[in-house]
């Protein structure tokens, strides 16, 4: 399930209704990112995130396919939100269920690492010396890269 | 053709989309991006590290020599910092 939103979500509730029904699945694996304060409590540090509507969706969705076809899983939820965001706010969600705890927890590791080299999302952030647009770090294409040949790999 | 900007290329060229009618001998995207760099100083500005740059055609992520069509989407962003 992908949902892309503006609004924020609730943990317990994403992670009830990714498991109602199948006791089947042995556990389930989250990744929740937040807002982190880059000023040490100096100053604004909020960001706006914009993002590509309707591209946004299908990379999610290549995403969260790589996944199932590399390990056994029961239920995946990734949401990302966009717009105005503060501190301490939630940003993004992934969720993995499967019958083994490996796989759950190994396919939340590279949903994240992939959907930040891949979805179209861009963050400006506020500073006290005014709004400035997010580099992409070297570190996140190493993180995803780390998962493996991807033949289709375009992004870095 | 559609065109979409995002992030600093959006502020840098000034618009979010806009429709244009490809030259005959642009046919790609690395023709793409040439061609667009002679419009104006904002699109040379914005396109000036071509490394930078991606390029998504119809939703998906393409290489410089992806061919185009009139009917396609195209979008041009900087790298993704979403996550």
């Amino acid at each position: 399930m992908i949902r892309v939103q503006r609004e924020d979500f609730d943990v317990g509730a994403e992670m009830r209704s990714l498991t109602a029904g199948n006791t089947g699945i042995g556990g389930v694996a989250s990744f929740v990112g937040l807002v982190r304060d880059m000023t040490g409590g100096e100053g604004p540090s909020a960001m706006t995130l914009e993002h590509y509507p309707g591209m946004t969706e299908k990379q999610l969705g290549e995403v969260e396919a790589e996944a199932r076809a590399r390990w056994e899983l029961s239920a995946v939820t990734i949401i990302h939100r966009y717009g105005r965001l503060e501190p301490g706010e939630q940003i993004v969600l992934v969720l993995t269920a499967s019958p083994h705890r490996q796989a759950a927890l190994e396919s939340c590791a590279f949903l994240i690492d992939w959907l930040k080299t891949r979805a179209p999302f861009w963050k400006l952030e506020e500073t006290p010396e005014g709004s400035r647009w997010v580099e992409a770090r070297a570190s996140d294409d190493e993180a995803a890269a780390r998962w493996d040949p991807d033949p289709d790999k375009i992004p870095s | 053709m559609k065109l979409l900007y995002f992030a600093w290329l959006r502020q840098k060229i000034g618009a979010e989309t806009e429709q244009v009618s490809l030259p005959a001998d642009v046919t790609d995207v690395a023709g793409l991006i040439g061609w667009l760099k002679g419009r104006g100083d904002n699109y040379a500005e914005a396109l000036k590290n071509e490394k930078v740059i991606k390029v998504a055609v119809n939703q998906a992520y393409a290489r410089p020599d992806t061919p185009l069509k009139d009917s396609d989407e195209v979008a041009l962003f900087p790298p993704v910092t979403g996550g």
